[in-house]
């Protein structure tokens, strides 16, 4: 195991995080990045796609999108010229569970985009000439993600693993859908973002005194709506056998490969076994074993990896490739095999050593930005993870075994027991 | 303060730059070599992209697998890029490590093995990245524009190449390509991050100055001649959405128009993106194609850019339209823009705010080390560093009779060439 000059202490961690609770219950992590002439602000909401009515999927996606195109302080027009006059971005996007917003500006400019936040969390009036105009955007961007191979992979397969849980369903919605959708349906769904469980992240050149009285400023008054509550997550469907679907898109060269099951959710004990084994996998290097087999021996794909994507209360364990539409029954036989071969023997030691290496070599790097540490902060805290995260990370890392890493994948990897969805080409 | 950036050339004509950054304990070192598809001649197309393969295919001294394992263990990243003019390598990776990367990127300028078997399997992975690109609509609708835009100059085909001669190129082919262009006098070695720059510097003399150089005779490049007259053509394929792309013949970096150019493309589709790694573009809805097209429904999205070249080549917008959309419209309400900046000076404002803009990604850029030394190595390769630190202070200097002269020969019609692509849901 290599050993790294770098001291924890250059993290963030709880000597240099800022974390506090305003009276309406919004959360803030600071952290200051003096090196920086710019800020990031990353936030979360509790609203997402789970509250999207039967019918209307992609509501929240919808309501997210129209943030920006007006408010009761300033015109889609003069949202943008403040913006883009200072070359600063915001943008807001939804997932099943969330509603997410990331800003960035210089530091001057950071009252601008803290009431620029607030205007849309709070004060957007949904004008309708942009309902309209930006329900033709989406309905596009809908019929380019059918016609995009690995798109339609992805979501083929979130659909048949998820099946009626709302992790099944697009948060883009489809295009029967995105029609259904109705101003008041948009009006009803942020009336939905309440100030409670929301979480800020901000990383920049801002001391913080500053942080605090600002924010204070422009979302101290946020006040919680009574009687909105978050619908219940209903328990995943189980998987008990595999699902071999092919989708057809014609006129395609490559076609792509999803396939994969359920995964240790990000809170869960399994978690950091089950995600250091992938990246022994999938990942290390050019892709891990996965890689090796079917871009590096075999020579059938450009990429070929597995990935884990672990949300707050499920996860999906996920083995991507694209290639020719005369090899996906060939590469999808080959990911078995290594599927087979990890869960007969532990990994390696010199295996896992490396992809521990790796693992915790490259937290400097992804925490040099002010976005990068943004970001870490957001998952610190939505996820529960602690302000001393990146002090215990490299032990909590290097901690994991063999035998763990095979005990805890075996209760979720069983090659008898997948969704294996491909999308491209008919195969003549 | 700002940072100081060393440079200096040895015997052996390797030009190198080194900037000390000390905000994080990383480094990242990018080689360039003036090879790109520039280069290649009919028969070989895609050549320059195979090469960069081949250099992860090991040497006798790091053979295949151990360089990745090498970099990756000790949480390095690492890629390569091949375009128009160059191919770039680059590891990110913390700082103890730069010797070894030092010592790789030495060794694979002189020594990689260009086994047949590698050589072959790469083969399959390479055609697999064309079908790839091939599945979107948008490459078949660029690739066709360069074809037209350019009758002899190179710039004429796509940097992946054709199947006809992915399938054909030999071994010797590859390996007298990498022994023509792979030696110090066509290379920039650029270092930014951690480091001390006086033991950097010994080291780089002991390591690399032992390379020679042998020039072998490389091709003269021919060069396109003006275009006399409109070039327009449809494509048609599978999928649903319409897509226009209109190129303009355009200056070459090293040009003094370019910043005129540069200026003129940020007023009418946005700001260009200056930060190539770590984030930091801005949207473009105050800009004027935007305001004409997207604002009046004409069309889902647009988007423009320019590319720094050493020959000159393209001025490039992209329109997206929903299906069944008025393409005449469309074009009539890009033309009437271009028209107006033919013919009335911008405002001074206008000319401010664009500069304001590329100063603020300029700020995002520096957060992140491999951006830094993306653009020192990247501004050498058709300029120099100072070509990139002066950005923002040549905008501010362009002048609005400068635009207007300018718009006036650039954006004339018989200097451009329209694409359409229109879908054809039942294409196979």
């Amino acid at each position: 195991m290599s050993k790294h000059n770098s001291s924890k202490m250059h993290f963030p961690g709880p000597h240099n995080i800022t974390r506090f609770r305003l009276a309406n219950g919004i959360t803030v992590l600071a952290f200051s990045n003096m090196s920086s002439k710019s800020l990031t602000i990353s936030g979360m909401l509790s609203s997402g796609g789970i509250w999207d009515p039967p019918g209307k999927y992609g509501t929240a996606h919808f309501t997210a999108a129209m943030l920006m195109r007006g408010n009761e302080n300033n015109s889609f027009q003069e949202i943008n010229d403040q913006l883009e006059g200072v070359g600063a971005s915001l943008s807001f996007s939804a997932s099943t569970r969330n509603t997410y917003f990331r800003g960035r500006s210089l530091v001057k400019d950071f009252p601008l985009l803290l009431a620029l936040i607030r205007d849309s969390l709070t004060r957007s009036t949904f004008p309708e000439i942009y309902i309209k105009r930006l329900r033709n955007q989406l309905l596009t961007g809908l019929i380019i993600r059918d016609q995009d191979t690995q798109e339609k992979a992805s979501l083929e397969y979130d659909r048949i693993l998820f099946r009626d849980h709302p992790y099944g369903t697009p948060v883009d919605g489809y295009p029967d859908t995105i029609q259904a959708i109705q101003r008041e349906d948009l009006v009803r769904h942020h009336q939905t973002y309440q100030p409670q469980d929301a979480i800020l992240a901000i990383s920049g050149a801002l001391q913080e005194e500053e942080i605090k009285s600002v924010i204070q400023q422009f979302l101290g008054d946020w006040n919680t709506v009574d009687g909105i509550s978050e619908p219940l997550f209903p328990a995943l469907p189980p998987l008990t056998k595999t699902t071999r679907l092919h989708f057809p898109i014609d006129g395609k060269s490559q076609s792509d490969i999803q396939m994969g099951c359920y995964a240790p959710n990000r809170s869960s004990d399994d978690y950091y076994p089950a995600y250091v084994g992938n990246h022994v996998l999938g990942q290390f290097g050019l892709y891990g074993r996965i890689g090796r087999s079917v871009r590096n021996k075999e020579g059938l794909a450009y990429y070929a990896y597995s990935s884990i994507n672990a949300f707050d209360d499920a996860g999906s364990w996920e083995f991507s490739a694209g290639v020719n539409p005369k090899n996906v029954e060939k590469t999808i036989a080959l990911i078995i095999n290594e599927i087979e071969h990890y869960l007969e023997t532990p990994v390696s030691k010199e295996e896992l050593e490396d992809s521990q290496s790796h693992l915790v070599g490259r937290l400097p790097m992804s925490l040099e930005s002010n976005a990068g540490i943004a970001n870490a902060l957001l998952s610190i805290e939505r996820f529960g993870l602690g302000l001393d995260y990146f002090q215990n990370y490299a032990k909590r890392i290097q901690a994991i075994t063999p035998e763990q890493i095979l005990e805890v994948s075996r209760c979720y990897l069983d090659p008898e027991k997948l969704v294996i969805i491909s999308a491209g080409a008919k195969v003549k | 303060m700002p940072i100081e950036l060393s440079e200096f050339t040895l015997k052996n004509g390797l030009q190198v730059l080194l900037k000390e950054i000390h905000t994080t304990p990383i480094v990242s070192q990018w080689i360039w070599y003036r090879v790109g598809s520039r280069n290649e001649k009919a028969g070989i197309q895609g050549i320059s992209h195979w090469v960069e393969h081949l250099q992860f295919k090991g040497t006798p001294k790091y053979p295949i697998d151990e360089l990745d394992h090498a970099i990756s263990r000790v949480g390095g990243v690492w890629n390569a890029m091949t375009h128009l003019d160059w191919t770039t390598y680059y590891e990110t990776l913390p700082s103890q490590e730069l010797d070894l990367v030092l010592d790789l990127e030495a060794d694979r300028m002189q020594n990689s093995t260009y086994d047949k078997d590698e050589i072959n399997a790469e083969r399959t992975v390479i055609i697999s990245e064309l079908e790839g690109n091939e599945n979107e609509p948008l490459f078949h609708l660029n690739s066709a524009i360069q074809k037209a835009a350019f009758q002899v100059h190179p710039y004429n085909h796509d940097v992946i190449g054709t199947l006809e001669d992915l399938q054909a190129i030999t071994h010797d082919q590859l390996y007298d390509y990498y022994r023509m262009y792979y030696r110090p006098g066509n290379a920039v070695l650029a270092i930014a991050g951690d480091f001390d720059s006086d033991t950097v510097r010994i080291k780089i003399d002991d390591i690399f100055s032992t390379i020679p150089d042998q020039p072998g005779n490389e091709k003269v490049i021919p060069q396109e001649p003006p275009q006399t007259e409109e070039q327009y053509f449809e494509i048609k394929g599978p999928g649903d959405a319409l897509y226009i792309q209109i190129s303009y013949r355009a200056p070459c970096a090293n040009d003094p128009d370019f910043f005129t150019l540069a200026l003129m493309d940020s007023l009418l589709s946005g700001p260009s993106p200056l930060v190539m790694f770590g984030g930091g573009s801005i949207s473009n809805r105050t800009s004027r194609l935007y305001q004409a097209l997207v604002e009046k429904d004409l069309a889902v999205s647009i988007s423009g850019g320019i590319q720094s070249t050493l020959d000159p080549f393209l001025h490039t917008f992209v329109l997206t339209l929903e299906p069944g959309s008025d393409v005449q419209a469309a074009l009539q309400a890009f033309d009437e823009q271009i028209e107006n900046i033919q013919q009335q000076k911008v405002t001074a404002q206008e000319i401010e705010r664009a500069a304001r803009q590329a100063e603020a990604m300029f700020d995002y850029g520096s957060e992140n080390i491999t951006n830094q030394a993306f653009w020192m190595g990247y501004s050498n390769i058709f300029a120099d560093y100072q070509w990139y630190e002066e950005y923002t202070r040549r905008l501010q200097s362009v002048s609005a009779e400068q635009i207007l002269a300018f718009a006036q020969n650039q954006l004339a019609s018989q200097n451009r060439i329209i694409g359409l692509y229109i879908p054809t849901p039942e294409a196979d």
